[in-house]
């Protein structure tokens, strides 16, 4: 986003609440898609340019005249226009585009027609999420395009959700538009071969993008619904296309439902996480439960195991609260059969946490040391609760060590609190 | 860090040896542990691959289907692995639950 955008949105947002940057969020990238359909690859940044023009006429008139009833259709209808005017003013886009647009969508009048209706916004998503993913641009390029077009994310939330910086995100989004154009990618609904190779790429991008909402570590606002919402948004997507609407499609979509559910149970009143183990269940979404369990009925076809099915087993199984034997023994059959598809260090101790639940603490402590992830502090807080009962010293060394390496607040209260609770016993 | 490829051998065939199905569903499970404690070392060299339980020999006498009733210990599977040494490999062998029904590990590191 431009700077003078962004403090035009600013100035406007301080009177008005959230509305312009949650619009932002929702409608830039449906009519960025549009345009770009339409204009084709080559054109992007003039697509970029007339919708971020749209919501800064709308920051400055809405501060003036007030925000219209609907403001949605307002911002349509601006965009529409101004994309006429340009089309009208602009010498190179009539001698180029207009023939290409003639090609796309031929059209009797001479006039070009905007549509700005429910199918061709999804139609025209759909087709901008897979020119995204084409192979052209390495996955990380993909997914760090995706986010910003798809999604309209800022470059530096995206450097966040990559642990990298402003600097190498923009380069790398820039690159990645070259590339697209240099092979003049079609902006077209993907065929079936196409959605073969890329599908991985697109459910990753997305996958990525409801963990960066769910886990965010990089702002303190700990919760980033707008990104969870979008990812599941992006999912229903390719849900509704029924080329598109694959078992793992559902297995996504299921896993970020079950995870959802717990949106309102897993922070406090002051913003800080609250554990599963001590998460007041009543507060738990079962209408988000039931869709889960639905979309991972319709995951439970074909012969792919993804990753998706996999941690959607293991979020089902925690939709439960209660402990059982079964529970946890499905839970770690999940978790084996997930570290072996992907080596995640996250993975890998939340494994040796359901092997404690199932053969006990002392087995669970000699897998734990075998891990040997000196430099994550999930490690040692994993340790500390596994010698909780066996040995409180050790127990409490090993979260000292956690709390040295914790970055947020809110992973250094809970590192407290257990050290607290130790301290207490043992007075 | 070596790969090592390690080979798991039993004996398939006489009865005696065999695991009841409570003993083999057991089995399985000790099988799954190990895999996912392997995995979570990040171990594993390569993807775990299946292998089916039939198998052919051949020798200059001609092609035989197995099981193989000459060799009395038949492959049940391979795995390749990450591992500073032999040392290192044959300490990760000790937990493989073959050991556990009189089989054996044969481990050769990648040069």
């Amino acid at each position: 986003m431009p700077l003078y955008l962004y403090l035009g949105i600013l100035l406007y947002s301080m009177e008005n609440k959230e509305i312009i940057p949650n619009l932002f969020r929702t409608e830039y990238q449906k009519i960025v898609s549009v345009l770009c359909s339409l204009f084709g690859i080559q054109y992007i940044e003039i697509a970029e340019d007339i919708v971020s023009d749209t919501f800064l006429t709308a920051a400055e008139t809405w501060s003036i005249k007030g925000t219209p009833e609907n403001p949605t259709a307002w911002l349509y209808t601006v965009a529409k226009n101004k994309t006429k005017n340009y089309l009208k003013r602009n010498t190179i886009f009539e001698t180029k585009i207009v023939s290409e647009i003639k090609h796309n969508a031929p059209l009797q009048n001479p006039e070009v027609d905007i549509d700005l209706s429910d199918q061709n916004i999804a139609d025209s998503q759909l087709a901008m999420i897979f020119t995204v993913c084409n192979p052209s641009n390495s996955e990380e390029a993909q997914i760090a395009l995706a986010l910003n077009l798809l999604c309209g994310f800022g470059i530096s939330e995206i450097a966040d959700a990559f642990l990298s910086n402003k600097e190498v995100i923009y380069k790398r989004i820039n690159r990645a538009k070259e590339k697209l154009k240099e092979e003049n990618i079609k902006i077209q609904n993907p065929n079936l071969s196409e959605i073969q190779d890329r599908m991985s790429t697109v459910l990753k991008t997305i996958y990525l993008l409801f963990s960066e909402g769910y886990y965010s570590i990089s702002q303190n606002t700990t919760l980033r619904k707008d990104f969870c919402t979008e990812a599941m948004r992006l999912t229903y997507l390719l849900i509704q296309n029924k080329n598109t609407n694959l078992p793992e499609t559902n297995a996504l979509m299921a896993l970020m439902c079950f995870h959802s559910s717990r949106f309102e149970a897993r922070t406090g009143l002051n913003g800080e996480i609250i554990l599963y183990e001590d998460q007041n269940e009543s507060l738990w979404n079962q209408e988000l439960i039931d869709r889960g369990t639905y979309f991972l009925s319709k995951s439970s076809t074909g012969n792919t195991l993804s990753k998706y099915h996999l941690e959607a087993g293991i979020a089902y199984w925690h939709t439960n609260k209660n402990d059982t034997i079964e529970k946890w023994q499905n839970i770690l059959e999940l978790y084996n059969n997930l570290i072996i598809l992907e080596y995640s260090p996250i993975v890998a101790l939340n494994r040796t946490y359901a092997l404690s639940k199932v053969e006990g603490n002392e087995e669970a402590i000699r897998e734990a040391e075998k891990l040997n992830l000196t430099d994550n502090h999930f490690y040692y807080s994993l340790l500390g609760n596994l010698y909780l009962q066996v040995d409180s010293k050790k127990a409490l060394n090993h979260f000292e060590n956690a709390l040295n390496l914790a970055k947020t607040d809110s992973d250094k209260n809970i590192i407290s609190k257990n050290m607290q609770k130790i301290n207490n016993l043992t007075e | 860090m070596n790969e090592f490829l390690l080979i798991f051998r039993r004996d398939f065939i006489t009865k005696e040896e065999q695991p009841s199905p409570e003993e083999l569903q057991q089995h399985l499970q000790q099988w799954q542990n190990w895999f996912g404690s392997l995995a979570a070392q990040d171990k594993l060299a390569r993807p775990l691959q299946r292998w089916d339980g039939q198998g052919k020999l051949v020798n200059s006498k001609g092609v035989t289907n197995g099981p193989f009733v000459e060799i009395k210990e038949s492959i049940g599977g391979l795995i390749i692995i990450k591992a500073k040494d032999y040392d290192e490999a044959a300490e990760i062998a000790q937990g493989c639950p073959v050991l556990n029904f009189g089989g054996n590990v044969e481990i050769r590191m990648a040069v």
